[in-house]
């Protein structure tokens, strides 16, 4: 709770912040432009989540978005597939992608990491192979379906909407279900969650299929807003956004530990800074060094916090 | 032969407890001398004391006659005393030489690690062992009887006058065993003594010039030959009134919850094991270290697989495929450690008692609060556990209470056959008599108990009978009026009736 606290005090007071240096920060086109970037990175984020509160780790998602825009594109472009069939298909294929991933881990017994970092290669790989590297889109055409990224709903860009409706249920899922309390109990301690009769390896899979899944949507969201999506770069370090947004939200790499509104908060910091930095006019190269010098500190802060939070009372300090 | 050893008055306590009281050990140079006693009666306490491991609270210890302190390993090294541990302590990944010199690297004038001034050094020790692997040879490629000869010449190259062995042989084969009483004999000839921890009777027998008992933390007695028999040596463990709970008079008569037909936990074990727990009945499963109690117990909740054989568990049948299918079929487990297996510490009371029970109370993946929190406040009260409420932590427990928490928290799947690991390990006298007592209820309101221990008078007076096992086998079975420490010690130690 406190973390969470912690988070919502950071991203009121980077807003502030900025919103005092430039009020432009705060024009509606703005406002909605960064919930839009929310909504799809959000979804991803969320899914990454859940296996990291497995303590796993799924490296694999960024390659997985561009993959899913190549496949997507074309499948549609090329092969005339119906929208709804080819984002049904693109979907299976990611949850495939998931499972694959999860038996991996649970049944070979390999580790997350490389599994997934495999993944990465092999996804980033295939999507340039079956492209020829080159540049997919969906044309002028498609309006309809690319209002699901562009569109928006009572003024509120349709991502984020999207984002929030899959942040509700899984934050009942997390919260509410037999699944969440097997999903926080294991990644507190396997061993006596397995002991306690939890189909610990179902669990884990099921995790992994919801990340890639979510790496899916956010894909599909993605290529729909770009329409413009090079196979050899969309998607790039955006598993790294989605760990970033996970942890900085409070979910422990150790596992046992985290809540979807932290991952929420956890996202739209990331989202927000970006954003900041680009309206205040800070030099673009610095992008990745301010996020990376923000969540640093979030670390920082919340260790010192926890340690005292630890010191037994009365003792000396 | 003159004294090497003599420690007089040793006394050590942790927290309340007293490891030992007014022990005397002395050893001479040149000779093998067998430390025996029953799991907690000292002997290990003792010899972390004379290692450097352990600081005495009261007593001296001289060394060639001059008293001396030995705070910490590297002084008991610096003395010339080595404890070979029970669990080798080998770096898989170092050869021989470097995990012989491990912590105390020769180096060369770079700094760098002379590896072949190393391996020159340690040739030599490896030759007088008579070992077939070489300096070089990898670590990770020796079977743990070769691994257990490297750490013995590891001491050699301490130069050491004084070995004390922990159970050497307890992963040893019978011929990598005969290989280390011929090396023990021969440093023996060269004058090093030898301080021999072992819980097995034949070999202590066949192997030492002297034997030192220890029994609740204060000598027993000493045996020379010719006086030195499994006998006589069970004489000098045991000896204790223990205090029984009122003896269930009746057999049980219940139903029989679990049978055991040819149940084969190793392949070294041709016929297996045959036995039945009926309800209502509290079963021990006793043995040295090593015996194969554990696996028992992990093999009847799905944990591992038989090697062979039938089990029929809570009338159906076949092994249990996985705890998940145990628990569903009424089994519930309380395992030896209840830190990292028995509960998640750093969570509730509440949510480890609710993990069980989910799959029991939910509808649809949606769990019953309300249910959950009745259950937990049920364990709470029929298990006395002492905590603010439902919410606290279980890590801030005593040690007692979180035992509680672990059984406990299968109450509510409302299991029938109910395996205890270690029920009573790390807890308190008074939790431990409460537990007991709730044993034997939970048993009277019609479950089939199966209690595993290594504490042996908690043993040979808790349960209503009592399967001994050796070496992965069943030894034997003690009936209430036959549960007394010589027979089992019999058993356990490979003997028989």
């Amino acid at each position: 709770m406190k973390r969470i606290i912690g988070v919502a005090v950071a991203l009121v007071l980077v807003v502030v912040l900025t919103a005092l240096q430039d009020p432009k920060f705060l024009q509606p086109g703005n406002v909605s432009n960064v919930a839009r970037w929310i909504g799809m990175y959000g979804v991803m984020s969320i899914g990454q989540a859940f296996v990291i509160m497995t303590g796993g780790i799924d490296l694999s998602v960024g390659s997985l978005v561009g993959l899913v825009g190549c496949v997507l594109a074309r499948l549609i472009r090329e092969h005339g597939v119906p929208v709804p069939v080819a984002v049904t298909l693109v979907l299976a294929m990611c949850a495939s992608l998931g499972w694959l991933h999860g038996m991996m881990i649970t049944r070979l017994r390999l580790q997350p990491f490389v599994v997934t970092l495999c993944g990465l290669f092999i996804y980033r790989g295939i999507a340039r192979f079956i492209t020829g590297d080159a540049t997919q889109g969906f044309g002028t055409g498609y309006t309809e379906f690319k209002q699901l990224a562009v569109g928006t709903l009572v003024g509120v860009p349709n991502p984020f909407l999207i984002l929030l409706g899959f942040a509700a249920v899984a934050s009942v899922a997390l919260n509410f279900t037999v699944f969440g309390r097997y999903l926080l109990a294991l990644g507190r301690n396997e061993t006596a969650a397995r002991y306690s009769g939890v189909p610990v390896s179902r669990v884990i899979v099921a995790t992994y299929i919801l990340s890639a899944l979510g790496a899916g949507v956010s894909g599909v969201l993605f290529a729909l807003d770009l329409n413009s999506i090079q196979p050899s770069g969309h998607g790039n370090f955006f598993e790294l956004y989605a760990i970033a947004g996970a942890v900085l939200g409070g979910c422990s790499l150790r596992g046992g530990y985290g809540s979807i509104l932290g991952v929420l908060l956890g996202t739209a910091i990331v989202r927000v800074l970006y954003n900041a930095i680009n309206i205040l006019g800070i030099a673009t190269q610095l992008e990745f060094a301010v996020v990376g010098t923000v969540i640093l500190f979030g670390a920082l802060a919340d260790e010192v916090v926890r340690r005292i939070d630890e010191r037994p009372r009365g003792a000396p300090t | 032969m003159s004294r090497l050893l003599e420690a007089t008055g040793i006394g050590k306590r942790f927290g309340g407890a007293i490891a030992l009281e007014d022990v005397s050990l002395a050893l001479d140079q040149g000779e093998i001398v067998g430390l025996i006693g029953e799991n907690g009666a000292g002997k290990s306490t003792l010899i972390k004391i004379v290692s450097g491991i352990h600081r005495p609270d009261a007593g001296v210890i001289r060394l060639d006659g001059k008293p001396c302190a030995i705070p910490n390993v590297q002084a008991a090294w610096q003395h010339g005393i080595v404890l070979v541990h029970q669990e080798l302590s080998v770096a898989d990944n170092l050869g021989v030489s470097e995990s012989m010199f491990l912590g105390r690297e020769r180096r060369n004038r770079l700094g760098w690690i002379a590896r072949r001034e190393q391996r020159d050094l340690c040739a030599p020790i490896l030759e007088t062992l008579g070992v077939s692997f070489r300096a070089e040879t990898p670590m990770a490629t020796l079977s743990i009887g070769q691994r257990q000869l490297v750490e013995i010449a590891r001491a050699l190259l301490l130069e050491s006058r004084l070995i004390i062995l922990d159970e050497p042989t307890s992963s040893l084969t019978p011929s990598d065993a005969e290989r280390l009483f011929a090396v023990l004999r021969q440093l023996r000839e060269r004058g090093t003594t030898i301080l021999y921890v072992s819980h097995r009777l034949p070999e202590i027998e066949a192997l030492c010039d002297r034997v030192v008992g220890l029994r609740d933390g204060r000598n027993s007695g000493e045996l020379v030959p010719p006086d030195i028999s499994a006998d006589q040596m069970i004489r000098l463990m045991v000896g204790r009134d223990l205090e029984r709970p009122p003896i269930h008079e009746t057999p049980p008569s219940g139903e029989v919850l679990l049978r055991a037909k040819g149940l084969r936990l190793r392949t070294n074990d041709p016929n297996g094991m045959n036995f039945e727990v009926r309800a209502g009945e509290v079963v021990g499963v006793g043995g040295l270290m090593g015996s194969g109690r554990t696996r028992l117990a992990s093999t009847l909740f799905g944990l591992q697989r038989p090697v062979g054989g039938t089990l029929t568990i809570c009338g159906s049948p076949g092994p249990s495929r996985s705890p998940r299918a145990a628990v569903r079929r009424g089994v519930a487990l309380v395992p030896e450690d209840r830190k990292t297996q028995g509960l998640i510490l750093d969570d509730t009371i509440h949510a480890n008692c609710d993990l069980p029970v989910l799959p029991l109370v939910s509808k649809l993946g949606w769990p019953d609060r309300t249910r959950l929190r009745e259950l937990a406040a049920k364990a709470m009260s029929t298990l006395g556990i002492k905590a603010p409420s439902a919410r606290t932590m279980v890590s801030a427990l005593s040690g007692g209470n979180q035992q509680k928490v672990a059984i406990g928290k299968w109450l509510g799947t409302g299991p029938r056959l109910l395996i205890l690991d270690e029920p009573t390990r790390g807890v308190d006298v008074g939790a431990k008599s409460e537990i007991y007592r709730q044993i034997r209820q939970l048993a009277d309101q019609g479950m089939a108990v199966v209690m595993v221990s290594s504490d042996t008078p908690e043993l040979l007076s808790i349960p209503d009978r009592v399967l001994v096992m050796h070496q992965g086998r069943l030894a034997g079975e003690l009936p209430r009026a036959h549960m007394d420490e010589e027979r089992f010690l019999t058993l356990a130690t490979g003997g028989a009736l």
